[in-house]
């Protein structure tokens, strides 16, 4: 327990510093780029006076009050839950954010759990059944590790895709059909949605399943040469138990690679969700800064770290949980 | 480190035992016959244990020595087919003569029986403690989930409330609280783990168990009250040990019969004190002088020149040879096998005893155990230090 009070209090200040950087960055990055992109919204015809005022004080530009007074605001706005104002997308940014979330979480946390769940049996399988046929899965995880992400989004988008040039059997534009379909609580919506999420889910899975499996196998096959695999084997425990043994252990360090892969989920993918022009929190980021609309870039870093550190929290609260050892350590 | 060298008196007055028959020798529990294993296969297989033959008989302790790497371990986790990848067992038999409390005696051929018929051999009958238990138990597990998976196993009609008493007994039995049930393994002390895992090797009341190394990685006060609590267990319970060691003095004091292990092989067998009085192997007699004696006249340290050999060039002939004070030029050509020697119950694998030339004095002292011609009723010699 007091090791977990230590680690919050750690995540505390790591948030604090995050957010004071991005309350720092725009305001001394040097080369001004905060005026190129008050021009651009103001040349836009989409940001009107009020709105570039807005800008100017999210950003601190043409601002005549000292770093201090615009800290506290900056601190006062984000506990109100006050990101700023997005003008490319008219909207405040803490309200944009909540709507991108729901995506990028709905998509790539749960590819992510399907990667780990079956990467991690597949490990489990390979270095039981060494030199069976499952071994044979091994370069393939290697491959699908190796390439890069967006890569395979593309091949994929290529050969499975109705925008790409081959068997045109899956949708992979957007998250849903935004032409003949009405977002709602209605069965074609929910349909539509788990339709366009299968192409993205699978290059997430199998692009994020190598390396689940491959460290999984490794630490199974250390695992099983312990003293202790070896007494539940003498114990003449039934090999279903024996394998449980060794894979409840050999899951521990694997159980911090997947949080840690969770967090990768919000900042790590945004790859993917461009080819796929899927509207989670990564497309919108990149929508955002090629936009220029760094209230909206602020916004979404700063959520990404509170979300990194969750995510982080996340890992030790459950490592606490499944590892003994850790429970009275500190 | 050797054991309570202040108490290095072999075990000449063997405890009544309870289990001999009427002839003064118990019958055999397990019998190991030619067993060889290798690791690996083809051409480039080393053979960690070659054509080795044991008998331990009930009730009995039967000692393994040897140095690292000699095989010992390697031979016992091959008795109940235990052996890590790559090992194989590529010749031999092992024979488990099951004597049940209650039921019927029966043979079962280890080596050929099948995996459910393995796996009810395991533990309830033949026990392991292995090396190092100290990472012998499952570090996610409490005490009491450890036994509980044993007892849920082997003992089906148990109920969980008497699964728990049976793990307060047997904790007991070894000297810990009930209230270690509720610990990990981190949380006991490296005694305390021992004694967890020598309380699980007797949960099921094995006739055999096999003790590999099981204290080594203790301090020596804690080694010996285990041991001893462990002999106290054996004569109450009349399981019989294999206990494996490096440390021959230590079983000097608690077996009833020594076995040396040599490169894979067995070199020498015979009943402790015999062993310990008169060996007849050069390499028994190196490692006899290895630790010194508290009491008596000083005398030089010896040790074995020279070092283990490796398994994957194994000299010709006797693997000792390289380091043996009395090779001939045929141990360097022909590997000596075991045969028995004159006097009875003792086994030895060296030209030397071949009969065909005189057997150096130090390998020569009289066996306590036999009647020697013409000094009847001498005390066996003292342990001689030579002087060369």
């Amino acid at each position: 327990m007091r090791l977990l009070i230590r680690r919050l209090g750690f995540y505390l200040v790591a948030a604090w510093a995050a957010i004071t950087f991005s309350f720092l960055i725009p305001r001394v990055v040097p080369g001004n780029p905060v005026a190129t992109a008050i021009i651009r919204a103001e040349t836009s015809g989409q940001c009107n006076s009020a709105c570039v005022h807005a800008i100017e004080l999210q950003l601190g530009f043409n601002v005549h009050t000292t770093l201090w007074t615009q800290y506290a605001q900056y601190w006062g706005n984000l506990s109100h839950g006050n990101l700023g104002f997005s003008w490319s997308e008219n909207a405040p940014v803490g309200g944009l954010i909540v709507s991108y979330l729901p995506w990028t979480i709905g998509l790539l946390v749960v590819a992510t759990v399907i990667a780990f769940a079956v990467g991690t049996l597949i490990g489990v399988l390979m270095a039981w059944r060494r030199g069976s046929w499952v071994e044979w899965v091994m370069p393939a995880a290697a491959f699908f590790q190796a390439i890069p992400y967006f890569f395979l989004a593309l091949v994929i988008v290529l050969i499975f895709g109705q925008t790409g040039t081959m068997l045109k059997w899956l949708p992979s534009l957007f998250g849903y059909d935004i032409y003949t379909v009405t977002p709602g609580p209605n069965w074609s919506y929910i349909a539509s949605i788990l339709q366009h999420a299968i192409l993205p889910g699978v290059t997430v899975v199998l692009a994020s399943m190598g390396g689940f499996i491959l460290t999984m196998r490794n630490n199974m096959l250390t695992t099983m040469d312990e003293d202790f695999v070896l007494v539940a084997r003498a114990k003449g425990l039934p090999t279903r138990r024996v394998v449980t043994y060794a894979a409840r252990n050999a899951l521990l360090p694997v159980v911090s690679n997947f949080t840690l892969a969770l967090s990768l989920v919000v900042s790590g993918q945004i790859l993917v969700e461009i080819v796929f022009n899927y509207p989670g929190i990564g497309y919108h980021l990149y929508q955002a800064l090629s936009e220029l609309d760094y209230s909206l870039v602020q916004g979404i870093f700063v959520v990404i770290t509170l979300v990194v550190l969750a995510a982080n929290l996340l890992a030790d609260v459950v490592y606490v949980l499944i590892d003994p050892r850790a429970r009275q350590a500190g | 480190m050797t054991l309570g060298n202040a108490h290095l008196t072999p075990n000449a007055e063997v405890p009544a035992d309870p289990a001999a028959g009427s002839a003064g020798v118990a019958d055999p529990v397990l019998e190991i016959r030619g067993l060889c294993v290798d690791y690996g296969l083809g051409d480039e297989a080393v053979h960690p244990v070659v054509d080795c033959d044991l008998v331990l008989r009930r009730g009995h302790v039967l000692g393994l020595a040897g140095e690292s790497g000699s095989g010992k371990s390697t031979l016992a986790m091959a008795t109940i087919r235990l052996l890590r990848w790559p090992g194989v067992i590529t010749a031999g038999e092992v024979l488990f003569h099951s004597k049940p409390a209650s039921g019927e005696r029966r043979t079962v051929d280890v080596l050929s029986a099948g995996e459910e018929e393995l796996r009810s051999l395991r533990w309830s009958e033949i026990s392991v403690v292995p090396q190092s238990a100290l990472n012998s138990l499952n570090p996610v597990a409490t005490t009491r989930a450890q036994f509980d998976d044993l007892l849920r196993v082997h003992r089906r009609n148990l109920s969980a409330a008497e699964r728990v008493d049976r793990a307060v007994e047997l904790l007991e039995m070894v000297g810990l609280t009930a209230d270690r049930l509720r610990s990990y393994p981190h949380e006991l002390s490296g005694g305390q783990r021992q004694r967890v895992m020598i309380a699980m090797a007797l949960a099921l009341d094995p006739q055999v168990m096999i003790l590999d190394e099981p204290t080594t990685a203790l301090d020596v006060v804690t080694q010996r009250e285990i041991l001893e609590e462990l002999m106290s267990l054996r004569d109450r319970l009349g399981f019989a040990a294999l206990f494996i060691t490096h440390d021959l003095s230590l079983l000097i004091e608690l077996a009833d019969e020594i076995a040396v292990m040599y490169a894979g092989r067995i070199v020498e067998r015979a009943p402790a004190v015999s062993l310990f009085r008169a060996p007849r192997m050069p390499y028994t007699h190196g490692l006899l002088h290895c630790f010194p004696p508290m009491h008596g006249e000083r005398a030089a340290m010896e040790g074995i020149p020279g070092s283990p050999p490796d398994l994957r060039a194994l000299p010709h002939g006797c693997a000792f040879h390289p380091r043996c004070p009395w090779a001939m030029e045929r141990c360097r050509s022909e590997t000596p096998t075991l045969v028995s020697l004159a006097e009875s119950g003792r086994t030895a694998a060296c030209w030397l005893h071949a009969g065909d030339v005189s057997v150096p004095q130090d390998l020569d002292l009289p066996d306590p155990l036999q009647p020697a011609p013409g000094a009847m009723g001498a005390a066996a010699p003292r342990f001689r230090r030579s002087s060369r």
